[in-house]
């Protein structure tokens, strides 16, 4: 790979350069023309998930396993960290047993900041609490890319619970850097207006939002918002932001339609929409496999690097 | 014979007697005994300890009306030994010690087996404030009689609002049957519920729970109300916001008997400084915006704060490095908050030299009923700090406080106490 990436950690998109985030997306571009089965022969990623995940850990292993490293799997539950162990120590002890590469998923905000640079592994961040989720962004971005070529002067609608959203941050971070405008849109509970001091434009009517829009990514409405009374109720929410045929024709004609999964059908978007010819949807899942060898790849020459 | 200490040539500042001026002062036994132009020339003064002061401010020593000294229950963070050293450090002389200890103290017999405590223990001197309702659980009341004569300073739920307004009333209209001032955490649990910073950009961008300021004028205004009704005294711990910081004021306008005390870290730092996920940066309420940091200092310049204190909220590290969201709230604050005050207000020229004495001695002192305390008046307790208020250093760990959870590591910092006098005995002398 010729690049200039010296990163050993792929913490978040919101301290990356435009040139790093288009460093990802073009060595993801090319595993998916040129498998590279033995580019990370010898080393070996462990998972370190404390919050559920089907999509992101498989294609994270998928990838790995593609590169041709090993993968070593760890649940927090019945491990040392649930007998108290600090999760430094935890990762020190992986790493001592020969983990080149961490790939973690922590339901609490920031956790990796501080200990990535205490340890010489690889640590990429599969989702931090409602903080960042680079991979699932870069897959977004990669999605968006094959189609479009550039992201000058594009309107991407995040349409959704923001508040509480790992994948709206990292996609607002890393779009605003390609040159997209991005726009946020669901009722203020979850799209609070201080957002717009991060660069992005707030709108609470989705029609609206969507308005000449290039793409939508529409994220999904967890149940326990109801209950935490950010919403009265799905159907309710549904009504007045789901993503139906109708609205999604106030887009461009050739606007994509983008979920990152898992999707709640006929709360936030309507099965037509999901299933029908603007929905990019598998083609992330597909795409996620590459940027994450990718980010596996580059973080592992940072690390030779550093 | 008689202890003698003779503090020359600096320039005393003495809020509660409005002086300002270059004086010695003498201290016998304890005791504020006179303070003059020229002791030092008197033959009779001979052989007396000097100290001097020239170029120096010689202020009464500073009242923290919020401390937390962690005994007992939580020695391991701080004990009364510690954290009064670590006051000592600071030029504080007297502390109120809040009650959310483990066990709460909400009972007489534990009141008195603190003061005990304290005084084998303690580097300077220690008030300590009863729990206003049992447990600190905001449902029933302490027994304030029995608190009061066990000698409890203040009644407080600090750490906890008292939610329930019914409950609140009945206990600002027993405090002010006995006379005992009631200090009030303000925050409104619902509006608060899991934040762990402030709500605005910056959690948002850090994908951080928020607390909007509004959690807490919601509950000075509620509390505001709850004065007018009952005639009783309050004193508003912490604020933090420019709303709280209006409703005080226009408070104070109506004549209601609402006093207010602000943080160093409040009126020093905003939530957009905090570096990264640093839990030394947490406390309750939150570093908030700019124009809340302000307000804070408006309100300190015109009296609606009147006064400063620390909430010094000692952690150990393990607990601070849990992570933003799950630390515990709290910082230190003793051994820096004259230090910071200068920082931030004096050398601003935002509070004059005798005001910012009298918000961090004086006023606290009469807000706390210590009449011998928070002035240089002659039969005043000798509870002195010698400070430069020139000298720029860079508070460190380790810290005389057991812990050392405090956003000012680091930070230069204009301002220092070169010597503390509690009773007349020094305490800390120039380092």
């Amino acid at each position: 790979m010729t690049n200039d990436w010296v990163l050993k950690d792929l913490l978040g998109l919101e301290r990356l350069g435009a040139a790093n985030i288009e460093a990802i997306l073009d060595a993801a571009a090319s595993f998916k023309k040129a498998p590279s089965p033995e580019l990370l022969a010898g080393r070996t990623v462990a998972f370190l998930f404390s919050e559920a995940s089907t999509r992101t850990r498989s294609s994270f292993e998928a990838a790995a396993l593609r590169l041709g490293a090993e993968c070593l799997s760890f649940s927090a539950a019945g491990s040392s960290l649930a007998k108290g162990e600090t999760m430094l120590d935890t990762m020190l002890n992986l790493q001592a047993v020969g983990v080149t590469h961490f790939v973690v998923r922590h339901e609490r905000s920031g956790v990796l900041e501080d200990l990535a640079p205490k340890l010489d592994a690889c640590v990429i961040n599969a989702g931090d609490g409602w903080h960042e989720h680079p991979t699932q962004a870069l897959l977004d971005l990669l999605t968006l890319l094959e189609r479009w070529g550039s992201f000058k002067g594009r309107k991407v609608v995040i349409l959704g619970d923001i508040r509480h959203s790992r994948v709206a941050r990292s996609n607002l971070f890393a779009l605003r850097k390609l040159g997209a405008k991005v726009v946020f849109c669901g009722p203020t509970p979850l799209v609070p207006d201080a957002f717009a001091a991060l660069g992005v434009q707030v709108v609470h009517n989705v029609e609206e939002a969507l308005k000449g829009a290039d793409a939508v990514n529409v994220l999904r409405l967890q149940l326990e918002r109801m209950e935490q009374g950010f919403v009265p109720s799905l159907a309710d929410y549904a009504l007045a932001y789901q993503l139906t045929p109708a609205r999604a024709g106030l887009m461009k004609p050739e606007a994509l339609v983008l979920h990152p999964g898992p999707m709640n059908r006929g709360v936030e978007i309507a099965s037509e929409v999901a299933d029908g010819p603007r929905s990019v949807i598998l083609e992330q899942v597909a795409n996620g496999v590459f940027v994450r060898m990718a980010a596996l790849a580059l973080c592992d020459q940072g690390r030779a690097r550093g | 014979m008689a202890e003698r200490i003779l503090i020359v040539g600096g320039l005393v500042i003495d809020p509660a007697r409005k002086l300002e001026a270059v004086r010695d002062v003498l201290i016998v036994d304890g005791e504020i005994r006179e303070v003059a132009a020229g002791l030092s020339k008197k033959s009779a003064l001979a052989g007396a300890e000097t100290v001097d002061a020239r170029g120096k401010w010689v202020i009464p020593g500073l009242v923290d009306m919020h401390v937390h000294l962690r005994e007992p229950g939580r020695e391991g963070d701080e004990t009364i030994a510690t954290g009064t050293a670590a006051a000592a450090r600071g030029g504080v002389t007297t502390v109120l010690a809040m009650a959310n200890t483990e066990p709460v103290t909400d009972n007489a017999s534990q009141l008195a087996f603190l003061r005990a405590k304290a005084a084998q223990d303690a580097k300077v001197n220690v008030l300590f404030a009863g729990a206003v309702t049992v447990g600190q659980k905001g449902e029933r009341l302490a027994e304030f009689a029995k608190l009061r004569a066990a000698g409890a300073a203040a009644l407080s739920d600090d750490g906890r609002p008292v939610m329930n307004a019914g409950i609140f009333r009945r206990a600002l209209e027993s405090a002010k049957d006995l006379g005992l001032l009631v200090i009030d955490h303000c925050e409104d649990l619902n509006l608060s519920s899991g934040a762990c910073a402030h709500e605005g950009a910056v959690a948002l961008r850090k994908g951080l729970k928020g607390s909007p300021w509004a959690a807490e004028t919601v509950q000075v205004a509620r509390d505001i109300a709850l004065v007018e009704l009952t005639g009783a005294r309050l004193h508003l711990a912490h604020l933090s916001c420019a709303a709280s910081v209006e409703a005080v004021r226009q408070a104070k306008k109506r004549g209601l008997p609402v006093s207010a005390e602000a943080c160093p870290h409040h009126f020093c730092l905003t939530d957009d400084m905090i570096p990264g996920y640093d839990a030394d940066w947490k406390m309750n309420p939150p570093l908030r915006a700019k124009d809340d940091r302000a307000a804070l200092i408006a309100g300190l310049a015109d009296g609606t704060i009147d006064a400063i204190a620390t909430d010094h909220a000692p952690h150990g590290c393990a607990a601070k490095s849990a992570g933003f969201d799950t630390a515990p709230f709290g910082v230190i604050g003793l051994e820096t908050s004259l230090s910071a005050a200068l920082t931030a207000l004096y050398h601003t020229k935002a509070l004059t030299k005798r005001q910012l004495v009298e918000r961090m001695s004086s006023a606290p002192a009469a807000l706390l009923g210590l009449k011998d305390k928070g002035t240089l008046a002659p039969g005043a307790d000798a509870d002195v700090a010698i400070v430069d208020p020139d000298a720029s250093w860079t508070p460190e760990a380790p810290f005389l406080s057991k812990s050392r959870n405090t956003p000012f590591a680091g930070r230069r910092l204009k301002g220092r106490v070169l010597h503390t006098f509690v009773a007349g005995r020094p305490v800390v002398h120039a380092l």
